[in-house]
């Protein structure tokens, strides 16, 4: 029964689905969690704010992304970018953004809502003591956060980000719906020129287990290490 | 150098903490705050550097107002040390980081001077060879006397100490108490927050008792020793001097 598919097709592909998917995969991968984690962390300063008003933008930014599919974000953002961006700029039409920036800020926005809820639990995990004593030694509030409290909330909660980025590399695939060749679209793509579907659908899902398993287990070993040190 | 007066604190409208609280400690004067638990006085001493914010009152450090909010609290906070109850030690940092940060953010000092500064001071609390370590490596006397030397590589102006030996294992306590006695004896400005009355005796001029909020006693050190005037401070003093 085997003798009907055709594995080579995957050989001869492999070259594509790397450097062409594969790159795009993880380039968005690590531009969005790089993005994600800085805009979440200001998210997650706003709402441990003294202000309300700060707060309450953010809480509500946060509930708002977190209750909607992905996928619908991605899709909707697309198509409203261009406006959005014409609107900003003053320009008379909207202005092109393309595909491969129009998901990651999609991806920085979405992600940042999570990420933000990581970095607060993070932030929170500090003692109180810790902020005093840094300012009472004269840190400002800019200073204690930078140099004290956000390194050690970071490290507290790398273990949970970097589980939040594995996550991410899976859900980066949904950019499929913008017909953009990340892995699985070039898998994808290669499937339907070749009308080999089973066979390449069958090894990105094997890339995809294989890659995040790997993570997983490295975020594991480095959960040990980071105990051992504390 | 500190002057405190007539400062209300509330925690909520219901929940005063700090009543009418009046006093003042002179340039290279020792003062020993004491008193039962939650009777305020590690508040009093929070407000002193503005850690706490106080409701109604005036606190002036070296002439300038604590509560004025044109004061520029990082730079007064600078000047005035404080060393806590649980250390607080930067933990992700390294002895001499932990020395080393806020002379660089703060006081704009170069790295090289900064670890100079520390290394002295470091040695100076007898705890130079861990300059290299992380702290979660070293006992809790020896992370107090860090955070005591931390403290002083601002070239503070005084120095506030909120029970700082009452979190140590008994046998830790004097190693700190050595530093701090040393400290007195140089003529720098303190303000103890402490049920050490050993160290209150050897070294304190005045000493403050506090109850449920209010300076009860304020006295030169051998008169509170020789007879508090209020009932409340001989029952303290019977009950922590009776072991």
């Amino acid at each position: 029964m085997l003798g009907s598919f055709d594995f080579d097709v995957i050989r001869r592909s492999l070259p594509y689905l790397f450097y062409e998917g594969m790159t795009f995969t993880l380039t968005l991968t690590a531009l969005s969690a790089l993005g994600g984690l800085i805009f979440g962390t200001a998210i997650a300063l706003m709402r441990l704010s003294g202000y309300k008003i700060l707060g309450r933008i953010a809480g509500l930014y946060v509930d708002f992304m977190r209750s909607l599919p992905l996928v619908l974000v991605i899709f909707w953002f697309y198509f409203l970018v261009p406006y959005i961006g014409q609107w900003l700029t003053g320009a008379s039409r909207p202005i092109s953004v393309g595909a491969f920036a129009s998901s990651l800020i999609t991806f920085i926005m979405f992600e940042a809502a999570y990420f933000s809820e990581i970095m607060r639990a993070g932030i929170q995990s500090i003692s109180r003591g810790q902020p005093a004593a840094a300012n009472a030694l004269g840190l400002t509030y800019a200073q204690t956060m930078r140099y004290v409290v956000l390194p050690q909330a970071f490290r507290n909660m790398l273990p949970v980000l970097l589980t939040q980025t594995i996550v991410l590399f899976q859900d980066t695939s949904l950019v499929y719906v913008l017909s953009i060749p990340d892995f699985l679209g070039a898998a994808s793509k290669v499937a339907q020129r070749d009308g080999r579907l089973v066979e390449m659908y069958l090894f990105a899902a094997l890339v995809y287990f294989t890659i995040s398993c790997v993570a997983s287990v490295g975020v594991r070993r480095l959960q040990s290490r980071i105990a051992i040190i504390r | 150098m500190i002057e405190i007066s007539h400062v209300d604190k509330w925690y909520s409208t219901a929940f005063q903490v700090l009543k009418d609280c009046t006093t003042n400690v002179a340039k290279g004067e020792v003062v020993v705050v004491c008193g039962p638990s939650g009777s305020g006085k590690s508040t009093l001493i929070k407000c002193v550097n503005a850690l706490e914010p106080f409701q109604k009152g005036d606190i002036t450090v070296d002439g300038t107002k604590v509560n004025d909010p044109r004061t520029d609290l990082p730079k007064l906070r600078a000047r005035v040390g404080m060393v806590f109850q649980h250390f607080e030690l930067f933990p992700h940092l390294k002895i001499i980081d932990n020395l080393c940060l806020a002379q660089e953010k703060v006081l704009g000092r170069a790295h090289d001077k900064a670890v100079t500064k520390g290394m002295m001071l470091l040695e100076r609390v007898g705890l130079k060879e861990h300059a290299q370590k992380f702290p979660a490596q070293l006992s809790g006397g020896q992370q107090q006397r860090v955070a005591i030397a931390r403290a002083l590589a601002m070239d503070p102006i005084a120095m506030l100490f909120d029970e700082p030996t009452s979190a140590l294992d008994p046998e830790m306590i004097s190693e700190v108490l050595d530093v701090m006695v040393d400290l007195a004896r140089e003529g720098m400005t303190m303000m103890v927050v402490t049920h050490e009355m050993g160290f209150a005796r050897k070294v304190a001029n005045r000493v403050i008792f506090m109850d449920r909020g209010e300076i009860v006693e304020d006295a030169p050190k051998d008169d509170f020793f020789g007879k508090p005037r209020s009932d409340r401070a001989q029952k303290f003093l019977s009950k922590i001097l009776s072991h």
